[in-house]
């Protein structure tokens, strides 16, 4: 804190334009070791996952460090990883259950946020109240009568238990009743009297016009449930149906020798969809996970 | 509104009928989910935690507050609250003054500020399970770099996880590492809405100092960002359960057994559902205290 504002320039008024310029530079190179030096433990962990997967065990067990491998075993680690544990399987249930719950949770909140925010019908504000309330229950409140519930009709281990907690989002329709709120409501009256019944003027008008809602509410959803673990942790005992976080966790436990060049190829490979989704669309990333401060 | 206004008045009952229809119809699916996934299930918490049930038995008894009487007697959940409440103090100054700290230095940035960015951010989209296996190697007494380093300055190594002094720090310091970039995206948009020409008028007026700016305009036009983020890291914080159930699993001797993890052991490992659910109305406390703060400072925010 006080680094920051130190270098912000705290030049005397009667500063010639040499002195001028050396202060700014000062300040830059100061401000660029500060922010270089906190980037740099941020990384950390992911350069090193990277090149310790990339190293032959002798190197990760000898005593001088060296970040980038002498040797290569790059094939070896990631064939073990592989093999040992059905990685990319993991990857695929956490395609599945992030596209499935994406899906019911875009087709179950969008109407209901529409009716919240331009449809009078009875129970309007109590449904509101409900999902206000909603927002502050985290999953972990709900989970123990959840798990009886599934448990009792036989669901464990099956998709559907992974996903069923999270079907309705009251984040979803909280923000996309905030989102609709702001549609013109000429527009919709001009689309009832050219006969489009409710359906169709959420559907084809309503919608495409919150194009970047949903796109933000999308990365925050499928983020959020790529990385779940406590719940999968739960109801999950069938390693087949690990999302990655649990999938992760059990390769882990298998791995007890500590065989890191596997570990971290296992960890590369778990964190490699996110990730390099991130690098392309950085800007929906960020909007989209921090959406709930932002707006 | 105008053209509506002037139909005739059947049409016009009849198309009020048919919007509370179709909002009705609308909110079905949605209100049948809540119920299912959230509400009942709440009540149900609240029902449990009066009873000594217990997954899979035949039958339970009511037994009122006793299962909260020993939660709250209980020297290990009192120990779990006290290290989650530590998790929590250390995390939350950490992580929400770094973020700002960041925020400021990489708001002015121009070519460089997409590379901060991401290199803040990521932590934030990595599924922290896998990047916490990369952290136990990273702090490995023997193997990790990190104590490589410190053997290297001549210092005395320091066995970052198994160690009942430093366990929870460390995992508190992983918990700092994986929020400080989503603070730092909160501190950069509530920066970028200060308007630059107060900055000017500062100056002007002889607030010439970095400090002086800082203190004058930044700080307090800041002030529902700061509070907001400050909320939402006191939930999160709360909620740590991630780096506890792979990393430590509690240990050394539940110096890092928190509140959630607690609850998960006692309602899904050892089915002391009634206890379980008792120990999830003392976290459901906590996290709607901090919810109502939450909600308090998102109206002040929508009135700015």
């Amino acid at each position: 804190m006080a680094a920051s504002a130190a270098i912000a320039q705290p030049i005397p008024a009667r500063a010639t334009s040499a002195q001028i310029r050396i202060g700014r530079l000062l300040s830059l190179a100061v401000t660029h070791t500060v922010l270089l030096a906190g980037a740099a433990f941020m990384l950390l962990p992911f350069v090193w996952m990277l090149t310790t997967s990339l190293k032959s065990p002798g190197e990760i067990f000898s005593a001088d460090f060296t970040l980038w491998p002498q040797k290569f075993s790059a094939i070896e680690n990631y064939d073990r990883a592989l093999t040992s544990a059905p990685l990319l399987r993991f990857a695929l249930n956490g395609f599945v259950i992030c596209f499935g719950i994406l899906v019911v949770q875009l087709l179950v909140a969008i109407p209901c946020a529409y009716a919240l925010a331009k449809l009078k019908f009875p129970g309007r504000n109590l449904l509101f109240v409900l999902v206000l309330l909603g927002l502050c229950i985290p999953v972990q409140v709900p989970a123990l009568p959840l798990y009886i519930a599934l448990a009792k009709l036989e669901l464990l281990n099956t998709y559907f238990a992974i996903m069923f907690p999270f079907f309705l989002s009251v984040f979803a329709i909280f923000l996309f009743r905030q989102f609709f709120k702001g549609f013109p409501d000429d527009i919709i009256h001009a689309a009832r009297l050219d006969g489009m019944s409710e359906f169709e003027i959420v559907w084809r008008i309503v919608v495409p016009s919150a194009w970047p809602a949903i796109a933000a509410f999308s990365v925050f959803s499928a983020v959020a449930h790529w990385n779940d673990l406590y719940w999968p942790l739960i109801v999950v005992s069938d390693m087949k149906l690990a999302p990655p976080p649990l999938g992760m966790m059990f390769f882990a436990d298998a791995e007890t020798g500590s065989n890191y060049g596997a570990l971290t190829a296992a960890a590369t490979i778990l964190t490699a969809p996110l990730v390099i989704a991130f690098m392309i669309a950085r800007r929906r990333f960020i909007e989209g996970i921090t959406m709930t401060g932002v707006k | 509104m105008a053209a509506s206004a002037a139909l005739p008045r059947p049409r016009r009952s009849r198309q009020l009928w048919i919007e509370r229809l179709t909002g009705a119809g609308f909110a079905v699916p949605a209100f049948i989910l809540l119920l299912l996934a959230n509400l009942l299930p709440l009540i149900a918490v609240l029902y449990l935690s009066l009873t000594d049930y217990e997954f899979g038995a035949l039958e339970s008894r009511f037994v009122g507050l006793e299962n909260l009487r020993k939660a709250l007697a209980d020297p290990i959940i009192r120990r779990s609250v006290s290290n989650t409440l530590l998790y929590v103090a250390i995390v939350l100054p950490g992580a929400v003054l770094l973020g700002l700290a960041i925020a400021v230095l990489v708001h002015g940035r121009k070519r460089s500020r997409g590379f901060y960015e991401v290199a803040y951010f990521l932590p934030v989209t990595s599924t922290l399970i896998a990047m916490a296996t990369v952290w136990q190697f990273l702090l490995h007494p023997r193997l990790g770099p990190v104590n490589g380093a410190l053997r290297w300055l001549g210092l005395p190594e320091v066995p970052f996880l198994s160690d009942p002094v430093w366990a929870l720090p460390t995992l508190a310091v992983i918990g700092i590492w994986q929020l400080l970039g989503f603070n730092m995206v909160l501190f950069l948009a509530g920066l970028s809405a200060i308007p630059k020409d107060l900055y000017e008028a500062a100056e002007i007026d002889g607030c010439a100092s970095g400090i002086d700016r800082f203190l004058t305009i930044t700080w307090p036009l800041l002030g529902p960002t700061t509070m907001f983020v400050i909320v939402t890291t006191l939930i999160t914080a709360f909620k740590v359960f991630d780096t506890v159930a792979v990393m430590t699993r509690g240990g050394p001797m539940g110096t890092s057994e928190v509140l959630l993890y607690n609850i998960y052991l006692e309602g899904f490992q050892y089915f002391h559902t009634g206890y379980a659910a008792a120990l999830t109305v003392i976290f459901l406390l906590f996290i709607l205290a901090f919810s109502v703060a939450q909600t308090f400072v998102l109206e002040r925010r929508v009135h700015y």
